[in-house]
């Protein structure tokens, strides 16, 4: 199967993502520049992090105008699957195909470290290869991650379980102390309502070995492949 | 016209320096060319007051493939590849505007690495502030960690480690050294040389406005009350656009289409024309009406001394410009052809045909003024040099130092600067900052790199030959503690007034020091930087030459890092503690002084010891390392602990020292060549014995056991504390200055 990552100008963690895709999971990649107007027959796309544009208005606005991004939506309309890492999950707010919006982190200041996250919802295709209730060890690194929805909003993601991964402490519960932003219901990833596309803020990518600090990324990627093995979430492209 | 003296001492220009030009020119220069020659001359473009000392450091080795006098170093890794780096100042415009300074300081290191056909993978920096207690310091600081952490996130390279240390004597005058380190195959390697009649030189990058003039002279001057009406010589960066450069450059080198490439940082465009050209024994003639501008009404004296950020000069070869300009067109850049490369050996500059400027390149270059300035013994060293522990205040109680040793910024966890870095993208990172030197792994083969950047400034001052070499040692030492092998090496010399002969001297001997700590060590020095003018209303820094040193791991699987891994390991000190209290931690925290001699170096005997730490990791003997450093062995053993939580149980034997300063001396000496290492119980004899034959003192000292710390002299414990509340008072109090109330992220 075949992942494609999206290269906007200012993507930084697109290597990343390929490394973890082609390299550690062994299956195939192909970088697609944002001024393509073709996916080239993937089966997965990932909208990486970085700072798309320079992120210099707000984070993503301008990477969603990207020839691309209609490629993108066509395909998640059709049921493909899209991950957003990052400013990937930014861009994906920005284009409207996730709701609520990012401000800047309680702090104002950028962090990166590792945090700990616990996978709420396993019907999705990144994470159906979790266990609900398994909490991940996967670093964040943002400036603007402090997730924002209005209470409705964040209402109906708790009633259609869309709140995919929660900042939580190691016993899985979503404390103020695990919160590393602010994020509203300590959120760090959601999906849309047909629940192919997901964002999230951490960076899986950044924890595909033991190496580097932790694998417990990698299971988002397995998540992928088992999902499009089974064609659960085929695109008609 | 006439170049009035008026005029001279605007361009930091002395009488004598321009009858020299007249000489060179063979007539009165222009306005435009006495700003060129004005850049060109300063200490910070030609190193005048500092290469005739330079030339005494060892650049060579069979490692080095590229040594000084290019835009970056680089030394063989194996497997085909080559490390690029180097370390960079940007001191003074990081005080006058913190987050620009800093951040634009990080914009031409990395531009000084991708020039060279490097992937940037790594940056570290090397940080001097004043007391945290002066709100206007804590300004400085946050600024210039915010600019930082602004420039490298975005774009993309992770900050992977450094240092920050406080002095007062930083006040008005920080230090921000950054050291930027990419992977290149050997025969990628593009220098910046111009070459080839009549091949097209191109300009590529961000617009050229008015900021940045004369940067370079402003980096050659004193600070004094006027300094922040300064501010218009300071560039501003643009992250977003050198991540489009880097990413281009990048491409373009892979079409082989490019003769030379080179950054403009200092001086510009000025700069990276004579440089290029003198290279490749080649002239070039530009045009500077054909430069992008930012601005409208640039004079051909402002174009050529501007500093904007994020430009480049490419020299392409002739037939292949559609190539690249394709290229830069994918990224949205535009490359414009500006020059052509000519043979008569002369920095001709145009403004729309007519010609504005015409100098000799050597004239600018390898011909520029060179002093041996005047040297003198400052007279503060013999009485600085003095220590009389006896006349001291008694010390308090062990623990009572220990506490406030841990406590102290230079020693106390980072974590709120670094963790404003993002330092895992590119997922090479395989120690995490504070956890020991810092780590990358090469992909694509076994290997890693370690890499550390150090420089105790309170022994430089004391003694500049000892000091250096000990910040050489340090360095070094750190490299292979993580179990690098040291293969190279980077400089950063910040010193004050090299017009003052104590200033010139301490320099001297500094290098001197480093030198030949340098050749001892077998670690050449493939290039670096010298940031003089390092005062503030006549008040010079610390001197404080940094050394960043590059070490290879052959497999990255035998990693060490600092903290202890096991219950029921074995803690072995490497080396010996001797009453060294001089230029320490401890009394400068304690006492507020700098004073004695710093401890005592034998280069031979640190040399076995990395030898011992390269082997021991290598084979798999050793589970964690750290060095002894400020704060000596009581703090080492603190930081073993920190991290894994895991406690320890350690009983050393007295060091004699002044009444009533045994146990300081015991617990805080600050000897050198010391290590603190922990080996599984099976692996003890093989390391003891192979410490043995390196005739490395090892000593059995305690086990890894428990939660808390323990520290006994003798068999009388002097400090028993929770390794939690040890965390705890090391981690956040660099955070306190800033976050009183504790708050989280």
């Amino acid at each position: 199967m075949k992942f494609a990552v999206v290269v906007f100008p200012g993507s930084n963690s697109d290597h990343d993502a390929y490394y973890a895709a082609e390299h550690v999971l062994g299956q195939q990649a192909e970088f697609i520049w944002h001024k393509d107007h073709s996916l080239k027959g993937a089966d997965v796309v990932i909208l990486p992090g970085g700072f798309a544009h320079g992120d210099y208005l707000r984070t993503g606005a301008i990477a969603r105008f990207s020839p691309i991004m209609a490629e993108v939506q066509k395909f998640a309309a059709s049921g493909g699957p899209v991950l957003g890492i990052c400013n990937g999950f930014q861009v994906l707010l920005e284009a409207g195909m996730l709701p609520g919006a990012m401000l800047r982190n309680r702090s104002v200041k950028f962090v990166c470290q590792h945090v700990l996250i616990k996978v709420e919802q396993t019907d999705t295709p990144f994470t159906n290869a979790c266990r609900v209730g398994q909490v991940l060890r996967i670093p964040i690194a943002h400036g603007e991650g402090n997730y924002y929805a209005d209470p409705d909003v964040v209402a109906q993601l708790e009633k259609n379980r869309q709140i995919v991964f929660r900042y939580t402490n190691a016993q899985g519960v979503p404390t103020g102390e695990a919160n590393p932003n602010g994020s509203v219901a300590n959120v760090a990833g959601l999906c849309n309502e047909t629940r192919n596309v997901v964002g999230l803020m951490p960076h899986p990518e950044r924890a595909c070995e033991l190496a580097i600090g932790s694998a417990d990324g990698l299971v988002v990627f397995e998540s992928a492949v088992k999902a499009v093995s089974q064609g659960a979430f085929a695109a008609v492209q | 016209m006439t170049i009035t003296a008026e005029n001279l001492e605007r361009h930091g220009l002395t009488t004598e320096e321009y009858q020299r030009i007249v000489d060179a020119l063979q007539r009165e220069p222009t306005l435009t060319e006495l700003g060129i020659f004005s850049v060109m001359w300063s200490e910070h473009c030609s190193y005048k007051s500092s290469r005739v000392h330079l030339k005494t450091l060892p650049t060579t080795g069979p490692r080095v493939l590229q040594g000084p006098g290019e835009n970056a170093g680089a030394v063989d890794i194996g497997d085909g590849l080559a490390a690029v780096f180097k370390i960079e100042s940007h001191n003074h415009p990081s005080f006058i505007e913190p987050y620009q300074g800093a951040a634009t300081g990080v914009g031409g290191i990395i531009r000084d690495i991708f020039t060279m056909g490097a992937r940037p993978i790594a940056l570290l920096n090397s940080l001097r502030f004043g007391s945290l207690e002066d709100p206007l310091v804590r300004r400085t600081f946050a600024g210039v960690v915010a600019g930082i952490a602004g420039y490298g996130n975005s774009i993309g390279i992770p900050t992977v480690g450094g240092e920050v240390a406080f002095d007062e004597s930083y006040t008005g005058n920080p230090l921000v050294n950054v050291f930027c380190l990419g992977i290149a195959a050997h025969e990628d390697i593009i220098k910046g040389v111009a070459s080839g009649v009549g091949n097209p030189v191109y300009y590529v990058g961000a617009k050229t406005g008015r900021d940045g003039i004369h940067g370079a002279t402003m980096a050659s001057a004193e600070f004094d009350e006027k300094s922040a009406e300064k501010r218009p010589a300071v560039q501003v960066g643009d992250p977003f656009m050198e991540k489009l450069l880097l990413e281009a450059c990048l491409e373009v080198m892979r079409t082989d289409a490019l003769v030379g490439i080179q950054d403009m940082g200092a001086a510009g465009l000025t700069c990276s024309t004579c440089e290029m050209g003198s290279r490749g024994g080649a002239g070039v003639d530009v045009d500077v009406s054909l430069v992008p501008q930012r601005e409208s009404g640039m004079t051909p004296y402002e174009i050529m001394l501007s500093e904007s950020q994020e430009r480049m000069l490419m020299v392409v070869k002739r037939g292949r410009e559609a190539e690249v300009e394709q290229i830069f067109d994918k990224w949205d850049l535009h490359a414009v052809r500006v020059g052509e490369v000519t043979t008569d050996g002369k920095l001709r500059v145009r403004n729309r045909g007519e010609v504005v400027a015409e100098i000799p390149n050597r004239a600018l270059t390898d011909d520029a003024p060179l002093y041996r300035r005047p040297m003198a013994e400052p007279r503060y060293i013999k009485e600085a040099q003095q220590l009389s522990l006896a006349s001291l205040a008694p010390p308090v109680a062990a623990a009572e130092a220990f506490t406030r040793l841990l406590a102290s910024p230079t020693i106390a966890s980072k974590r709120w600067v670094y963790r404003q870095y993002d330092h895992m993208v590119r997922t090479n990172t395989l120690v995490l900052p504070g956890m020991g030197a810092s780590v990358v792994r090469v992909k694509g083969t076994k290997r890693a790199l370690a890499m550390s950047v150090d420089c105790n400034g309170r022994f430089v001052y004391l003694d500049p030959y000892a000091g250096a070499q000990l910040a050489v040692a340090e360095a070094a030492r750190n490299v292979a503690c993580a179990g690098g092998k040291p293969i190279g090496a980077t400089n950063c010399l910040n010193f004050g007034n090299p017009e003052k002969p104590e200033i010139m001297w301490q320099f001297a001997r500094a290098v001197e020091g480093m030198g030949a700590a340098c050749r001892a060590l077998d670690i050449p020095i493939t290039g670096g930087n010298v940031s003089l003018y390092n005062e503030t209303d006549g008040r010079a820094v610390l001197p404080t030459p940094v050394l960043g040193v590059v070490g290879v791991i052959d497999d990255a699987a035998n990693v060490v890092r600092r903290a202890f891994r096991a219950e029921g390991d074995v803690v072995v000190l490497l080396g010996e503690t001797r009453d060294e209290l001089g230029g320490s931690e401890y009394l400068k925290a304690m006492h507020g002084m700098i004073r004695g001699v710093p401890p005592v170096l034998d280069l031979k005997r640190e040399a076995a010891l990395h030898g011992v730490l390269v082997e021991g990791a290598s084979s798999g003997l050793i589970q964690s390392a750290q060095d002894c450093s400020e704060g000596g062995l009581a703090i080492t053993l603190a930081e073993s602990c920190i991290g894994t939580g895991h406690g320890a149980r350690i009983d050393i034997p007295a060091t004699m020292s002044a009444a009533g300063f045994g146990d300081i001396a015991t617990l805080f000496s600050e000897s050198a060549s010391r290590v603190v290492v922990s080996v599984s119980p099976e692996h003890e004899a093989a390391l003891m014995s192979l410490a043995a034959r390196a005739r490395v003192p090892a000593r059995r000292i305690g086990l890894v056991t428990g939660k808390r710390v323990q520290i006994a002299i003798d068999g009388r414990t002097v400090i028993d504390e929770p390794v939690a509340e040890v965390e705890r008072t090391w981690s956040t109090s660099i955070e306190r200055y800033f976050e009183p109330a504790k708050a989280i992220a």
